[in-house]
């Protein structure tokens, strides 16, 4: 008996071991059991008080059972969470309101248009500040010092302004979520548009290439590896100008807008959800971009990818 | 056969028919610096005829693959004349004049062989056709057809080199520059690329001017030699080769081959002090 054990258990162990399966689990494991610990910990003052002014007995047994299933909890446990997503994300219709997928898709969208803003926008001042060495003196602090201020406290501003302009709705929160992810894309691109050396640019010298020959034949295809590094960072950053966009605003629909209403009403359960849907869509995005780079980076040789 | 012909006709020829090349009187070339300024050339004369294959060698230092940028346009000399075809180097190059071949492949890693032997021509502005052809004709020329597909990182570095040669050649030039090509590849195959440069010599007739510093190396490949020395960098001997056109691996034990390498030598330890 022990040798049959013996020749089935190594196999398994050894694939649990060596892959990633065990690690992966573990390290989930340990996070479930330190949320449902900490769900007891922080919703058990709240009931502790209810059950003595409502003068019921307790024991530890009724205390776990209600601190995991409150309806406003501080911190709900995680299959609550699981509950709500369920209910709101197939239990409801997607053009309601209730649904969870309608508000991630106006989120979705409107991180989309800034990212594309953000992308041709980054993109443009880079080419600017490598070409026109003025612009790099006098652009590049502007750049800089557009990240230092909080987008909380711009972002009502240029609410304002493209309101008074005859913007709303999806354009300016998309202008919002550009403002945070054009930095990347500029500071890898300027990176990369500079990165062929010495003897590469000879080489174009040599066959008196014209600068627009070196700016498409050279720069731009040596910019790609650096154009996507870039571009995964600023379409995680997208999705959050997408949602801050949407606090301020007071927007009724969106993420942003389950965040808000959320903490209104005290909704946690419904903050958590909207919490995970936006964190499972920006892995989404960052999960798309690097299969779109690694198809590129393929075309291009492939031996990076 | 025919091919053959030309190269004997350019032999029997006497000196002073022949179309000077390059022509160099008097050059200097000072690199600025704020400490002490760097005598990179020092009074530099030499005429480089059409159809020679002229080597520079000396230790590092002495000025050889600065000399072959100024010839490229690549540097400016601080003063004295040089011209290329008749030109000023800058218009030489301009005219597409050479290819140059540099220390290091410096292919363009997300392009294909046939790609980037392309490259010169597709900033030229020739055809797709033409393009490909001449990418073709000449990958065929350094024994690299089939490889076409292949990325450089797919290559040995012998073969990356000589995918780089290809590249200045499709450009036709009558000069090709060569920057130490072979210089970080093993013997073995630095043998084997040198009796391929000297058949595409003879083949092709051009003017090629070949940065080393190997003896063996500048002795086997040249017509004409050019000893320099460092600090500041001159030319201390410029040794005519008598060996035939069309030489194979074996020339190297010769008397008159020994007899080249040790005047080459000499050249080397008089103009190079051991002291520093």
């Amino acid at each position: 008996m022990t040798d049959i054990g013996a020749g089935i258990t190594p196999g398994l162990w050894h694939r649990l071991y060596s892959g990633k399966t065990f690690p992966v689990l573990t390290i989930l494991l340990s996070i479930l059991i330190l949320w449902y610990a900490g769900a007891v910990y922080m919703n058990s003052d709240r009931l502790i008080d209810q059950y003595e002014r409502n003068k019921t007995d307790w024991d530890m047994e009724i205390l776990i059972e209600d601190a995991w299933s409150m309806e406003r909890p501080i911190l709900p446990a995680p299959q609550q969470i699981v509950v709500e997503l369920i209910d709101t994300v197939l239990g409801k219709n997607i053009t309601s309101k209730r649904s969870l997928v309608f508000h991630a898709w106006i989120t979705l969208s409107s991180t989309l248009l800034g990212f594309a803003f953000g992308t041709i926008l980054g993109i443009i001042l880079a080419v600017g500040i490598v070409h026109v060495q003025t612009l790099d003196r006098s652009l590049m602090p502007w750049i800089i010092a557009s990240q230092t201020i909080p987008i909380l406290a711009i972002a009502p501003m240029i609410i304002v302004v493209l309101g008074h302009l005859g913007l709303t709705g999806l354009v300016p929160k998309a202008i919002i979520s550009m403002y945070l992810c054009f930095f990347p894309i500029t500071i890898g691109m300027v990176k990369g548009l500079r990165s062929p050396d010495i003897l590469q640019l000879d080489l174009m010298k040599t066959y008196s290439a014209s600068s627009s020959d070196v700016f498409w034949k050279l720069r731009i295809p040596a910019s790609i590896p650096f154009l996507f590094t870039s571009l995964k960072v600023a379409v995680a950053i997208s999705l959050v100008g997408a949602i801050v966009a949407e606090l301020p605003t007071g927007a009724i629909q969106g993420l942003g807008a389950r965040l808000l209403a959320g903490s209104y009403y005290g909704q946690t359960i419904q903050i958590w959800s909207a919490l995970v849907v936006a964190s499972f869509m920006g892995m989404f995005l960052v999960w798309a971009v690097s299969l779109a780079e690694k198809a590129t980076l393929r075309q291009m040789g492939g031996q990076t990818a | 056969m025919f091919s053959c012909m030309p190269s004997s006709i350019a032999r029997t020829l006497p000196e002073t028919q022949r179309d000077a090349v390059v022509e160099i009187e008097k050059l200097n070339l000072t690199f600025p610096a704020p400490d002490a300024p760097v005598h990179a050339l020092s009074d530099i004369d030499l005429t480089i005829e059409a159809g020679d294959f002229v080597s520079f060698i000396g230790p590092s230092g002495c000025g050889k693959t600065t000399l072959m940028r100024v010839i490229a346009d690549l540097e400016t000399p601080t003063d004295g004349h040089i011209s290329v075809n008749g030109m000023s180097p800058a218009e030489a190059r301009l005219k597409r004049a050479y290819g140059y071949v540099f220390q290091a492949p410096a292919l363009y890693p997300w392009r294909t062989v046939l790609k980037n032997v392309m490259l010169p021509l597709e900033i030229m502005g020739l055809s797709k056709q033409e393009q490909r052809s001449r990418a073709a004709k000449n990958l065929a020329l350094v024994n690299l057809e089939g490889f076409e597909k292949k990325f450089p990182w797919q290559l040995s570095g012998g073969m990356q080199q000589r995918v780089s040669i290809a590249r200045a050649l499709a450009v036709e030039p009558d000069l090709l520059l060569m920057d130490e090509p072979f210089g970080a590849l093993d013997e073995i195959t630095r043998d084997h690329l040198n009796e391929q440069l000297l058949q595409l010599w003879d083949q092709t007739k051009k003017t090629v001017v070949f940065v080393t510093h190997s003896i063996p190396e500048a002795v086997f490949l040249s017509s004409k030699i050019v000893v320099m020395s460092p600090r500041p960098g001159k030319i201390i001997d410029i040794i005519d080769s008598g060996l035939p056109r069309d030489r194979t691996l074996d020339i190297r034990e010769t008397p008159e081959f020994l007899e080249i390498s040790h005047r080459v030598r000499e050249g080397l330890r008089s103009g190079h002090s051991y002291d520093d």
